[in-house]
């Protein structure tokens, strides 16, 4: 056996060259802190996160906590991280719907449908969505009719360039004693689901289509049931109306937060589209055929046989979207959505914490993509095949 | 394409069987038929009616030089063309050269080469005559790429090679040359300085994309985990918070004698550090994809492990990532609008100073959609073209 | 604790850029590319204006200061942050030059220390990154109109020069949702209010309608031009800002400006001025004297017109004040005629004024000279 010497042995060399990355790590980390602390200091600047306790001194529009002018900059910064996740959650499940729709509508049989859905994709996804932003802000939401002119919409949806008014509901006092009859239904709906996949594992077959009903008449069954033992409702609509300048009641969506939501779940519906699409193409032909042969219907090839596999192409880049959605509703900052980033900005100008403000963005923004990560990643190790 | 799949014989003709074959099929699709022409109409015929009408597209036209080169000096602007007419001998060159693989990309310069002529003259504008010069450009570059003899293709590389340096020097200028006087990058504005922040973020992106993918794939752990912590950092944060840093924090670390670049040096520090991460990803996708066979045979061939990832394994991983690396074109040089948010006058907010103008309040369904239509333009044609590239080079295809 | 984490987010932060410029260094071909041009560009500028006689050393060790006025003299240009769309203040119009009061400033300074009122290199700043602009070295001097408060002035680092515009918050709403001019914040229960964020104005709109007890609705925008379109287009009621936005503002963008109120209510104190970082006395010396020397011009009744003629006037006061006697300028490191300079290239702060604002309808009032009542007064120069 022959001895290499030392410096031809290949882990002494590796260990070297990790090192030496180490060290240039090091030292240039060295440099750029010395050449930090020198700037800082010569403007008389201190790093540090004590201002998060500072009166923040102003006002955010939009709040999901209660938050006023007297409250800390760290509070004003947690509403700017609330409105984001809002933002980004009903966004998410949003664009699903539109980038599905759109996906399916794009390969469908009926030509004008699918020239549509390739339209639709081709110019959003190949324009800035910043841009698309602006327009649907400045160029359409603020140009609808003031309060008083509102264009009505069946609901009744009110469109104003003052926000979208929609109905909501209102919990009545009666909404306890409801609660136990709610959780009894939707308890119900897992007792079918177990039902039915006994039913599927034992007899290896799916249970006719129409026992699925059972998923919507067992909790209707179950409310009219507590209806008949407590009339009255646990919910009350809210309808708006018009009441002086503005209107009252509903739920309101502001200009800024409606134009936020609709670009951001365009325009990651066009991206959703083209991967749903992808996902559905790679299911090859024969499976197809091979389930219409088998006597599936077209529904039943949809459910059992394409959406199965499809889903398992469709997750990994569905994640990656979802996370873009998330981080791309940091343009918020340019129609005036008090967003994480936004508000963040603001702090950063009146404070001066530049850098400890930048950490905190960074670290935000990044534990809310690994966290997302970490979701999709067991969601998908659910649905991956096993391979062998 | 796996197999080729034999259409079944036309049973019917005619424009009757057409409509009926892909419009009114079954009864549901009659009904989306008409619901989607309901739509259509419903939102067209306003649409169309206010852009025939009601619109002031004379805001366009009196900001069009705005828009195109922003502050660039007014009587520095043949540099500007004059990179226009390279980029025409260039692509003439390269389709005379390479003829199939470059035709998208020519038939795509020449058709723009001959709107923009035809819009010139309705425009009463002289630029028609640049645009014939650019045209003329590419042409003759075509014939003289077919009469090159075979050493064309390697003049052809050296040119792209030195082209994109050459056309940032002759925009900056520099001191050096009395007759090409240094222009600023903060005068840089419009489609000239989305162009630049593209093509400068993605060419200086590649190598060090490269280095993190190697890095990434590293039996190294120090460097494994340096390279997957720098990936995944950039990749969990959003590209507005990556410029702003680089806007913010270059100059604090730098030293403090020093001059901090400018903005948009900065911006596209900020863009290379962005676009790195991602490229680095894809390249590791086309590093993934290259065979073990290829690795043993090289080391077989007794090429150490640099002289194997050089010649044989980068090479062939790059040319896997072909097709993802002009997507990542596409995608940088939409997201390079980001920069107005930091304050560069960048396409969009040269729309938005020009929205600020008295004589054109209220114009923003214009500018915006004119603003759309530059980048929904721009990226189309380059999607056609790499799109024939790719076809013609085989690449993306197993 | 603090500490720790601050080092290692700094650290953190570092390691990226470190990423950048370490890794950059064995990139094969290609990669150069960008690195070369960023010293190219670098070069140039630092050579437009010394003509290419003077290379610049490695600057001296930092002195008590002087470097940052020493760095702006080799480059030859002033750095100046301005506002790149506010009509009358700093605009750039769409022949692509600048315009304005502030921008006017710049051109003083660059007169007062080249000779030459073009040697400014303007940089278009929004209201949230201005003041880490000027922190990071990014400008040289922020003339965008800046109210100078504490805050600013102690914990952000920066050194504001003299106020060029006295000025005052104020609020304009809707002619059909106030009764007039005469309203109080109470007219305004339950409106919305634009206003553009990281300014005083957003503080202070918090605090005046806080402490009236009327509740409101802030609608925030990042720009001010965004701010009044959004105004203009019905989002919100009012719109607040500084009473000479309101009134230049008012009639540039907005599409009607007759069926809008400005009310008589002032919500605040509003100093205008220009701002330097701190840690180069010298320098804050050259932007204060500059614009002193313009006001005491226009008291002495120096204009652009006649500042020749005055330079063979026999009053010691004017003769000093344009270096015909006396070293003033060399004592903070000028040219002695740096005023000279200053009024013969741009003009007296009057002839500022009346270029910029009067177009605007904007009267003097508080910004007229001490002599007329105003607040403008410049120190002696002896």
């Amino acid at each position: 056996m022959q001895i290499t010497a030392f410096w031809r042995n290949v882990r002494f060399l590796q260990a070297l060259g990790q090192v030496v990355f180490v060290l240039m790590l090091a030292l240039a980390a060295g440099f750029l802190y010395a050449n930090v602390s020198t700037n800082l200091a010569r403007q008389g600047l201190t790093v540090g996160y004590d201002f998060l306790t500072n009166p923040a001194s102003f006002d955010i529009g939009e709040s999901y906590i209660s938050y006023e002018a007297s409250n800390s900059y760290g509070r004003a910064i947690l509403v700017g991280l609330v409105n984001t996740l809002v933002v980004s959650a009903l966004g998410i499940v949003l664009t699903t719907f539109v980038g599905v729709i759109a996906g399916i509508a794009r390969l469908s049989s009926n030509w004008l449908i699918s020239r549509i859905a390739a339209a639709y994709v081709g110019v959003i996804r190949n324009t800035p969505l910043i841009i698309q932003l602006m327009f649907w802000y400045f160029g359409i939401i603020l140009q609808l009719p003031a309060v008083k002119e509102a264009v009505a919409l069946p609901g009744p949806i009110f469109l104003t360039r003052r926000g979208l008014y929609l109905p909501g509901f209102e919990a009545t006092p009666a909404f306890d004693a409801w609660k136990i009859y709610i959780w009894v239904a939707l308890a119900s709906l897992i007792v079918i689901w177990l039902i039915f996949r006994w039913i599927q594992n034992r007899y290896d077959l799916p249970p006719p289509l129409w026992w699925y009903s059972a998923y919507l008449f067992l909790p209707i069954l179950i409310l009219w049931v507590g209806f008949m033992l407590q009339p009255e409702p646990p919910l009350k609509e809210m309808i708006p109306e018009l009441a002086g300048l503005n209107f009252r009641g509903g739920l309101r969506l502001t200009p800024e937060f409606a134009a936020l939501l609709f670009g951001l779940v365009v325009y990651t519906g066009s991206f959703i589209a083209e991967i749903v699409r992808a996902g559905i193409q790679a299911i090859s032909r024969g499976q197809v055929e091979a389930a219409r042969s088998l006597g599936l219907t077209t529904a039943q090839t949809l459910r059992l046989i394409i959406f199965p596999q499809a889903l398992r192409v469709i997750i990994p880049p569905m994640t990656s979207q979802y996370l873009n959605l998330a981080k791309n509703s940091s343009l918020a900052i340019a129609i005036g959505y008090p967003d994480l980033f936004s508000i963040a900005n603001t702090v950063i100008n009146q404070t001066g914490a530049v850098i400890e403000v930048i950490v905190i963005i960074m670290l935000s923004y990044l534990s809310m993509s690994l966290f997302t990560s970490l979701l999709m990643n067991i969601y998908n190790s659910r649905v991956r095949l096993v391979e062998r | 394409m796996a197999a080729i799949e034999m259409q079944p014989p036309r049973l019917s003709v005619g424009p009757i069987a057409w409509l009926k074959k892909n419009l009114f099929s079954t009864w549901y699709n009659v009904l989306l038929t008409f619901l989607a022409l309901g739509l259509l109409y419903a939102l067209l015929k306003p649409a169309l009616q206010w852009a025939l009408t009601e619109a002031r597209w004379g805001v366009i036209e009196a900001n069009l030089t705005l828009f195109m080169i922003g502050q660039y000096p007014r009587e520095q602007l043949w540099r500007v063309w004059l990179t226009i007419y390279m980029l025409g001998g260039m692509i003439g060159l390269s389709w005379g050269i390479w003829k199939e693989a470059a035709r998208g990309f020519a038939l795509i310069a020449l058709g723009a080469g001959l709107a923009f002529i035809v819009i010139g003259l309705l425009l009463n504008s002289n630029v028609w005559i640049n645009w014939l010069i650019a045209d003329a450009v590419l042409l003759a570059f075509y014939a003289l790429g077919r009469i090159l003899p075979q050493r064309g293709a390697s003049i052809a590389t050296l040119g792209w090679l030195l082209y994109f340096p050459l056309i940032f020097l002759l925009v900056a200028g520099t001191r050096f040359i009395p007759w090409l006087p240094p222009v600023n990058t903060n005068q840089w504005g419009g489609l000239l300085l989305t162009l630049m922040l593209t093509i400068v973020g993605n060419i200086g992106a590649l190598p060090l994309g490269v280095l993190l993918a190697l890095g990434r794939r590293s039996k190294l752990p120090i460097l494994r985990y340096f390279s997957i912590g720098y990936i995944e950092l950039i990749r969990g944060v959003p590209l507005v918070t990556v410029l702003f840093m680089a806007n913010l924090l270059v100059p604090l670390f730098l030293p403090v004698n020093l001059r901090p670049p400018d903005a948009v040096i900065r911006v596209m520090i900020g863009f290379i550090m962005f676009e790195a991460a991602y490229q680095a990803e894809n390249v590791r996708g086309g590093l993934q994809a290259i065979n073990r066979g290829q690795y043993e045979a090289a080391q077989a061939l007794g090429l150490s492990g640099a002289l194997t990832m050089s010649l044989i394994v980068l090479p062939q991983a790059l040319r896997a990532v072909i097709p993802a690396l002009f997507n990542s074109f596409i995608s940088l040089f939409k997201d390079t609008s980001l920069v107005a948010i930091i304050g560069l006058f960048d396409i969009l907010r040269i729309a938005r100073s020009v929205l600020a103008q008295s004589d054109w309040l209220g114009t923003h369904r214009e500018v915006f959609l004119f603003a759309f239509i530059i980048y929904w333009g721009f990226n189309l044609a380059f999607t056609y073209g790499s799109r024939r590239l790719e076809e013609a080079m085989g690449v993306g295809k197993r | 604790m603090r500490k720790t984490t601050t080092l290692i987010g700094v650290l953190a932060l570092a390691s990226i850029l470190l990423a950048a410029c370490g890794g950059a260094a064995p990139a094969p071909t290609g990669e150069p590319v960008t690195i070369k041009e960023t010293v190219i560009v670098t070069v140039e500028v630092t050579a437009e204006g010394t003509g290419g006689t003077e290379a610049t050393p490695v600057p001296p060790p930092v002195v008590a200061g002087g470097e940052r006025l020493q760095a702006i003299m080799d480059r030859g240009t002033l750095i100046c942050g301005v506002h790149g769309t506010f009509q009358g203040f700093g605009f750039l119009d769409p022949a692509g030059a600048w315009t304005g009061f502030d921008v006017e400033f710049c051109r003083a300074w660059a007169a007062a220390l080249f000779n030459d009122a073009d040697a400014v290199e303007f940089q278009a700043l929004s209201a949230q990154d201005r003041f880490t602009a000027l922190q990071s070295g990014q400008v040289d001097v922020l003339s965008r109109n800046s109210t100078w408060t504490f805050t600013r002035d102690g914990e952000l680092g920066l050194t504001f020069g003299p106020v060029t515009f006295y000025d005052g918050q104020a609020i304009m709403a809707r002619a059909d949702i106030v009764p007039g001019p005469a309203a109080g914040l109470a007219d305004l229960e339950g409106a919305n209010v634009c206003v553009q964020s990281g300014t005083t104005t957003e503080l202070n709109l918090a605090d005046q309608f806080r402490a009236a007890g009327v509740s409101y609705e802030p609608v925030v925008f990042a720009e001010q031009s965004e701010a009044f379109q959004a105004y203009d287009e019905g989002r919100c009621d009012a719109i607040t800002s500084d009473r000479s936005q309101l009134a230049t503002q008012g009639q540039a963008v907005l599409a009607n400006f007759a069926d809008h109120v400005i009310l008589d209510l002032v919500m605040s104190k509003e100093p205008l001025g220009p701002a330097v970082a701190q840690g180069d006395d010298r320098l804050a010396d050259m932007v204060h004297w500059v614009v002193y020397g313009m006001i005491q011009a226009e008291e002495l009744g120096i204009t652009s017109a006649n500042v020749d003629e005055f330079l063979t006037s026999e009053d010691p006061v004017v003769r000093r004040l344009l270096g015909v006697e006396g070293e003033l300028g060399s004592k903070i490191g000028l040219s002695n005629d740096f005023i000279y300079r200053t009024i013969k290239l741009v003009g007296n702060y009057g002839e500022v004024f009346e270029r910029n604002l009067a177009p605007f309808g904007l009267a003097r009032g508080q910004n007229d000279l001490w002599t007329n009542g105003g607040l403008m007064y410049a120190p002696p120069f002896r």
